[in-house]
């Protein structure tokens, strides 16, 4: 390879390690250190010689939040999903040998092959625990706070992924099925609210959703309730913030799906005694799920860690790991802690971004 | 002029009492102020291989869709099997389609393409896969069952959407371009093949294609349509030798057309003779026609390049024209002389290159007699 080329390929490289390696090496440090009244707010720093320093640095603050049980709660679940993935297409090919299948068949085996892998790891656990007591130890969780901050962000992203995925899609739908001349107007009405400050439009969410808020005038007017709802500073109000800001994401991918899908295939299942619906499951569906997939994780992937929308939307209810990263870096000043924090929510978002990616991949090959 | 009959083996639109499979009666669609198909009417008959004709946008694709049910007509009724057939959806109609795209399901293996409309159907499952399996031998797809569309050629893909579309035994099998995506070699083969599988299953084949060729090869009958009307429906051969105005003339295969009008009788001469004054200076051209044209009344004299002997000495023949080679076009098999006979008109004469080219002696600038027959040519007045 010539000098080059090598130049070419170094600028993506050099931009990695500048803006991600190095900063995370940073974070990963005070992660590591402990909080002390001084300025940065951590010791030991490199102040201390750098043998003192690496000497002084310790597990303290993982413990603390609970690191080693979201370890093994992965390490579980990976445990889990490889198993199913050997038992799976075994039970497959022993239920049915050469005969064609139903969705039923495909389910009574994802079923059985999920409660066996479920199973067998649970075996393990138990294995684990009366062979090495000291495990306990690692999987303590001091303080539940983290912990419920970590599912309570996987429950609010999986329920509004699910959410936008349900909203987009027809709206997707419809963009790729109406005509040539409307679509780019369309598509310029799904971007359009990017234009905008992200921040304004969540704001102008309050406006909406609040006691005195538009939404309540509008509906006391009408007569629909005699009192006004409280949205505002509620779960509700959090899925609607995420919903109406991560619907482009989910919107596009679709929609470029849908769009190249060459019409005459709806047609050719007609053809072939297919009723609308029915070409719809086993035409467009399939063919618009890398679409799907790819949307559900560009939504999924930044909800998880969102701040700004449950500490507007959400009241102090609302336990999202992006606001507790926040407080305990601003309020409570421990930066350590906080690091600890961003480091685990890191490597919780590796898996599905890793996912992501190889859907992406797989669908490269296909097109291609 | 004497038309030499069809070796009528296979002509149910010759028999009074053969009953239509599909008949078209005063059909019209309009796209807004567009109008795709005018006032038409067709009877095509079962097993019969039918081939649509027309350049692009002359509304043979929507005659086409109408019969699949994908365009409803705005005008006039469909009947298919004597049942008029425009309020049935697509997918009741015993009617299956393979479409220009081939519209395979990139998402489908090979035998589930094929078996996608079994599933459909009624038949029972254990059924499905010998279907599937005739369709794949018939084909000849056997090995490439487990593959994905993308994943074969184009031909094969061809014959995927083919043994798709033919699966479920159709009454009525509509091709859309089904060879357009074809290379030139593989495409001649495929037509001989379409006519086999055509002969085997005995299925009632309607085909579209803007290629002449294509369709004189495979059809039975052949439509030539323009502008939403048909021109004129008959076998090939009589498409192409008695063609019933200057447009089918001209759209099927090479042709020279000379406009001229219709000279006095002359009182020796027989009842079909015609003679048609084209200049001035030359002699009339003479002609025959089974029904002679009124005298003084314009029309056009047709005659196939084929059909005109060109050589450099003065034949004997009813024609004889006397021109200057301007162009050669060398086909190899054959070579397409352009003469001219007259200031500005010009005539071409297709000679077969019987002998290797150095023992040939017409060249550019050569000074030539064509000649022909006084029934080689059509006296066309439309």
């Amino acid at each position: 390879m010539t000098w080059r080329g090598r130049l070419l390929i170094a600028v993506p490289y050099v931009w990695l390690l500048v803006l991600f390696l190095v900063p995370f090496g940073i974070v990963l440090k005070i992660s590591l250190s402990d909080i002390a009244l001084a300025i940065p707010p951590y010791t030991p720093t490199m102040k201390d010689g750098l043998w003192a320093m690496l000497s002084g640095l310790d597990f303290e603050n993982y413990a603390f939040i609970g690191a080693g049980a979201v370890v093994a709660g992965f390490a579980g679940l990976i445990l889990c999903i490889a198993m199913y993935r050997i038992v799976f297409p075994r039970i497959r090919r022993a239920m049915l040998p050469d005969t064609a299948t139903t969705v039923f068949d495909t389910a009574a085996a994802a079923l059985t092959a999920l409660a066996v892998a479920i199973v067998n790891v649970a075996v393990v656990v138990a294995v684990l625990a009366f062979v090495l007591p000291a495990l306990s130890d690692f999987v303590d969780v001091p303080d539940f706070l983290y912990f419920a901050a970590y599912l309570s962000s996987l429950k609010i992203a999986a329920i509004s992924t699910f959410l936008t995925l349900l909203i987009g899609y027809p709206v997707a739908y419809g963009m790729a099925r109406a005509a040539q001349h409307w679509r780019p107007t369309l598509l310029m009405l799904v971007i359009l609210p990017f234009w905008t400050s992200f921040l304004i439009r969540v704001y102008a969410w309050i406006g909406i959703l609040s006691t005195e808020g538009y939404l309540n005038q509008l509906l006391l007017s009408l007569g629909v309730i005699s009192a006004p709802l409280s949205i505002l500073n509620t779960p509700v109000a959090v899925y609607i913030g995420i919903v109406y800001t991560y619907l482009p994401f989910m919107v596009l991918p679709i929609y470029a799906a849908l769009e190249k899908m060459d019409d005459s295939l709806v047609e050719a299942a007609e053809d072939l005694g297919c009723t609308a619906l029915s070409a719809f499951w086993l035409v467009t569906a399939p063919l618009s799920k890398p679409g799907v997939i790819a949307g559900c994780f560009l939504v999924f992937i930044p909800t998880l860690g969102e701040f700004v929308i449950p500490s507007l939307l959400g009241g102090s209810d609302t336990l999202m790991i992006g606001k507790v990263l926040w407080e305990e870096f601003f309020n409570n000043r421990d930066w350590p802690v906080a690091s600890a924090v961003a480091v685990i929510l890191l490597m919780i978002l590796i898996i599905p971004i890793v996912l992501f990616q190889r859907n992406e991949q797989k669908q490269r090959e296909l097109d291609g | 002029m004497a038309q030499p009959k069809p070796n009528a083996i296979f002509a149910p639109w010759h028999d009074p009492a053969e009953k239509p499979l599909i008949q078209f009666k005063n059909v019209t669609k309009r796209f807004g102020d567009f109008t795709a198909i005018d006032d038409l009417t067709l009877d095509i008959y079962a097993k019969e291989f039918f081939a649509l004709l027309g350049p692009s946008g002359c509304g043979k694709t929507t005659l086409m869709r109408m019969l699949g049910g994908f365009e409803t007509p705005t005008e006039g009724t469909i009947l298919l099997d004597g049942v008029d057939i425009g309020p049935v959806p697509p997918n009741e109609r015993p009617v299956n389609m393979m479409f220009q795209s081939y519209a395979l399901f990139p998402h489908l293996t090979v035998w589930d393409n094929i078996a996608f409309g079994l599933k459909r159907s009624d038949m029972p499952k254990d059924q499905i896969g010998d279907r599937v399996e005739r369709m794949l031998k018939l084909t000849q797809l056997g090995k490439f069952a487990k593959r994905k569309p993308h994943q074969i050629s184009g031909g094969q893909r061809q014959r995927v959407a083919l043994a798709r579309s033919l699966a479920k035994a159709p009454k009525l099998l509509l091709l859309d371009e089904p060879l357009g995506a074809l290379d030139k070699k593989l495409r001649h083969e495929t037509q001989f093949e379409l006519m086999d599988i055509q002969e085997t299953t005995g299925t009632t084949f309607v085909i579209v294609t803007h290629d002449q060729e294509e369709a004189m090869t495979v059809a039975s009958r052949v439509a030539v349509m323009t502008e939403g009307k048909l021109a004129q429906v008959a076998t090939p051969d009589q498409i192409y030798e008695a063609p019933n105005s200057a447009y089918v003339a001209d759209f099927i295969g090479d042709v020279n057309l000379i406009e001229g009008t219709v000279e006095a009788k002359a009182p020796d001469a027989r009842a079909t003779d015609v003679a048609i004054k084209w200049s001035a200076t030359e002699p009339a051209i003479m002609a025959s026609a089974e029904i002679r044209p009124p005298a003084a009344s314009s029309v056009t004299f047709a005659i196939r390049p084929e059909k005109v002997t060109i050589t450099a000495q003065k034949p004997e023949a009813a024609n004889v024209m006397e021109g200057k080679i301007l162009d050669i076009a060398y086909l190899g098999n054959l070579s397409t002389y352009h003469v001219e006979v007259a200031p500005g008109v010009i005539i071409k004469a297709q000679a077969t290159n019987s002998r290797r080219i150095s023992r040939r002696n017409l060249t550019w600038e050569d000074h030539v007699y064509l000649s022909w027959t006084d029934t080689a040519g059509v006296v066309l007045t439309a």
